[in-house]
């Protein structure tokens, strides 16, 4: 089990240097400039600016310096675009944000995706799965970007109860908006999977078996099912988690949180280079991590996995 | 005994505070009532990069620090420039500048001198500072700027200096009569050296900043908000009302005119497409729309690389002709922009436009000339022109872009559409890769050069490669004449009559404002705010 982690972490560390030069590599070769401006800065100006920036070198000292400062100082450099901020800076700002309201968005999408995949999957047929088949429906064709301004209209301007956007700190009132648009496509999703998960195994040999002795259903579904029909929703959670962490454009734009979710596009627009390779290694070691979570968890509910 | 004390306390503390709060409920020259709540809140579309003045090269950013530092001149509600560090300022050849600077406190309390500007802007020429906004002090004309920047000389040798604690001295290339205009730019605002060295890129950080302008930075959180409070040691603190100022950044423009209308903030502009009609209908007081002094415009390319019949003045003539602008305006845009026929803002001070034909000739005069035009240049509905027409990613340029090529088709030319994210836009337009390309272009400061330098030959933002070397004299000339307006004048007649661009539109900038805010700079047709002289009177005066 320990040699199965450290040999996990071992492969992590090429596949990171990869992801690291691959995006590297394109961001290098895709037109325009962090500097560039409709007011056409003079060649002169220019020269300065990538002189400060180490972007007049040649592409292999480039590549280099910036693997080097990650691997030895743990330092992702500047950002091209933010001059007050290093990318360590801007990560460690908006990373808290993100974490906090995609952990609760993912606590709120779990326990109410999974009750209602697995209520509908017990009482199949019956007007409490249509119901929680309606809702986990609904839920999936809204997508938070129609779900933000709709949220902020009843809550902001209609109600009144709470505020539009901005995030102070993560105070409780400033969450809620954002974890209700972002963790309710999560949700349907969870809750689709855990149905049609259980469905599958309720229908199985062993439950039939169980029902046979006459065991109460609670503790079939409880103790005998709700194991074995976690195991695709988990598959699905751990890169959902990752996804949820790392913030999403549509939260960070209609909210105004600050979190990192929108320097996804914002940095590869802006050709804000630090920035764009900062949260591309974020993603990616976070992905990393948590695939191996999942790995961990399969053995543990699963008997037949081991490793 | 302690009760009765406390009780006593209480009620002197209760008069004093009364008594204050009364002292301040009105406006000392307008007599007002002032509201109690003297904060001032507002919304930003982007986060702006950086504040460090001589860093900063977008509005979002000049913006804030307009409020917390102070060049030497600052601007009155109507653009005109009024005092800031400096009280006085003349030139007896328009080349020499002398500056003579008041008695003012950094926020730390030492003295605001002569050397904070000196340093100031030799940091913004610097190579070593790597400031996109260099070639703000080259424009400037300030000697040796260029060869700074270039890296062939020191700093030092910029042509600015320190007389004394109290005087600066500027010396420029050649004449530029409007000079005093230009320090009112944030690029010109001095920093504090000390603070700049001791903390280097972090010295705009709320612990270390040192400003010497009304507000101080107390508190920012990237892309969420930024926080300013009154700065006491400002020399001007006892005139300025407005306590406190919040901006939050909000990206999404629905999303932040739901915000405003929620009463979250005051100020709003960059409003959702298309509402602007609806909000000045139902709420006149709230929603404004004045001038900004930008230009909407096509550039033409008129290089080797271009279509080789846009070199054919008939044909640039026809395209622009057939432009319809009161459509753009009135029924795409509704923001109450101008039609423009000119490249120079209608709005910028001491302009005067020529008397352009076309303009006023009926639409259908001006599609009949264009069709005869085009056929005497070759072309026609039977035989159509086919360019190619690029614009950066955006619902609005994507509208008017559309309607051009509509207008464009009955005379027999055929545009191809093409829309690129900014940066690659950028790239195409800069290296001639196009025939027909979206251009805008805003004052950096309010003279008419600030548009008309940038269609001359040598310019590097001439994309659409105009060349006309009666049009580089007539701006040469003008750089160092006393009454430059004429000259401006003719060559907007050139740029007529060759039909260097196709100018569409004037901006204005439309925006919400909390009615009780008042002395609101409307008539400053740079945008240019500064929260110092506003105030927020009391809900129903």
């Amino acid at each position: 089990m320990i040699a199965f982690i450290l040999k996990r972490l071992l492969i992590a560390v090429p596949v990171l240097l990869i992801l690291i030069v691959a995006t590297f590599v394109m961001m290098y070769a895709a037109p325009g400039s962090p500097f560039a401006s409709d007011r056409g800065i003079p060649p002169a100006v220019m020269a300065n600016l990538e002189a400060e920036y180490g972007l007049d070198q040649p592409f292999l000292v480039q590549i280099w310096r910036y693997i080097s400062g990650i691997i030895f100082e743990f330092d992702f450099g500047p950002s091209f675009i933010y001059r007050d901020q290093d990318v360590n800076d801007l990560i460690a700002q908006g990373f808290p944000v993100t974490l906090t309201y995609g952990f609760w968005s993912f606590i709120v999408a779990v326990l109410v995706g999974g009750t209602l995949g697995i209520v509908a999957a017990v009482r199949h047929n019956t007007w409490l799965d249509y119901t929680a088949v309606g809702i986990s429906v609904g839920a999936q064709v809204l997508p938070n970007f129609v779900m933000a301004p709709i949220l902020v209209l009843i809550f902001t301007l209609w109600l009144g109860w709470l505020p539009g956007g901005g995030w102070q700190g993560g105070q409780i009132q400033y969450v809620i908006l954002p974890v209700i648009a972002l963790s309710t496509s999560f949700m349907a999703s969870i809750a689709r999977i855990a149905r049609a998960s259980m469905l599958e195994v309720l229908t199985s040999n062993y439950i039939r078996t169980a029902r046979a002795k006459g065991l109460p259903m609670r503790r079939i579904v409880l103790r005998h099912a709700l194991k074995p029909a976690l195991l695709p929703v988990i598959s699905y959670l751990g890169p959902a988690f990752v996804g949820m962490i790392t913030g999403s454009v549509v939260i960070d734009v209609y909210f105004s949180t600050g979190g990192i979710g929108q320097f996804f596009t914002a940095s590869a627009l802006n050709r804000d280079y630090g920035v764009m390779m900062g949260i591309t290694v974020l993603l990616g070691t976070l992905t990393i991590l948590f695939n191996l979570v999942v790995d961990l968890l399969y053995a543990w509910i699963d008997p037949k996995i081991r490793y | 005994m302690t009760k009765a004390f406390l009780g006593t306390t209480a009620a002197i503390a209760m008069i004093a505070f009364g008594g204050a709060a009364l002292a301040q409920a009105t406006h000392p020259d307008t007599g007002e009532a002032l509201s109690e709540n003297q904060s001032f809140s507002y919304r930003l579309l982007d986060q702006f990069p950086t504040l460090d003045p001589q860093l900063i090269e977008e509005t979002a950013g000049g913006h804030v620090a307009r409020q917390m530092f102070e060049g030497l001149l600052t601007q009155n509600a109507d653009g005109t420039l009024r005092p800031g560090m400096a009280t006085e300022w003349s030139s007896d050849d328009n080349q020499t500048w002398t500056f003579t600077l008041r008695d003012a406190n950094w926020s730390n309390g030492d003295p605001v001198t002569a050397n904070d500007f000196v340093y100031a802007w030799r940091r913004a020429a610097d190579p070593a500072t790597a400031s996109e906004y260099a070639w703000y002090v080259e424009l400037s004309q300030i000697v040796n700027a260029a060869e700074i920047i270039a890296g062939e000389m020191d700093p030092s040798e910029l042509g600015v200096r320190a007389i004394d604690d109290h005087t600066l001295e500027v010396t420029l290339n050649n004449p530029l009569p409007y000079f005093p205009q230009m320090t009112v730019h944030y690029t010109f605002m001095p920093t504090h050296q000390a603070t700049v060295e001791q903390y280097g890129a972090d010295w705009t950080d709320p612990e270390n900043i040192v400003v010497n302008g009304a507000y101080i930075l107390d508190e920012i959180a990237v892309n969420e908000f930024f926080h300013l409070a009154k700065n006491p040691n400002y020399y001007g603190a006892d005139d300025v009302i407005i306590e406190e100022i919040t901006g939050y950044v909000i990206n999404d423009s629905s999303q932040a005119l739901a915000r405003f209308q929620a009463g979250e903030f005051d100020m709003m502009d960059s409003l959702p497409p298309a509402t602007y009609p609806r909000l000045e209908a139902e709420t006149p007081d709230v929603a404004h729309s004045v001038p900004r002094l930008c230009s909407y415009y096509y550039v033409i390319n008129q290089s080797e690389s271009g279509n080789p019949a846009l070199q054919d003045v008939r044909v640039r003539q026809a395209l622009s002709y057939a432009v319809n602008r009161n459509v753009i305006t009135d029924q795409v845009l509704q923001e109450g922009q101008a039609p423009a026929y000119s490249f120079t803002h209608w709005a910028t001070a001491g302009f005067e436009l020529p008397t352009i034909d076309y303009s006023t000739w009926t639409q259908e005069e001006r599609m009949a000339r264009a069709a005869e035009l085009i056929e005497e240049a070759g072309y026609g509905p039977d035989n159509p022109l086919e360019l190619d027409l690029i614009y950066n990613t955006s619902e609005a340029h994507r509208q008017v872009a559309a309607v051009l090529q509509q207008m464009w088709r009955p005379i027999g030319i055929e545009v191809t559409l093409s829309n690129y994210e900014w940066q690659s836009y950028l790239e195409l337009r800069g290296n001639q890769n196009f025939d027909l390309a979206r251009g805008g272009w805003c004052a950096d400061y309010n003279e008419a050069s600030t548009f008309l330098d940038l269609l001359t030959s040598n310019n590097s933002n001439n994309d659409g490669k105009f060349m006309n070397e009666e049009y580089d004299a007539l701006l040469a000339e003008a750089a160092t004449s006393s009454d430059p307006q004429p000259l401006y004048t003719q060559a907007e007649q050139i740029l007529a009559d060759e039909a260097a661009i196709v100018p569409i539109y004037h901006y204005t900038q439309t925006f919400v404002l909390d009615p009780t805010i008042r002395n609101w700079p409307f008539d400053n047709a740079e945008n240019n705010w500064y929260v110092r002289d506003i105030y927020r009177v009391a809900d129903g005066s």
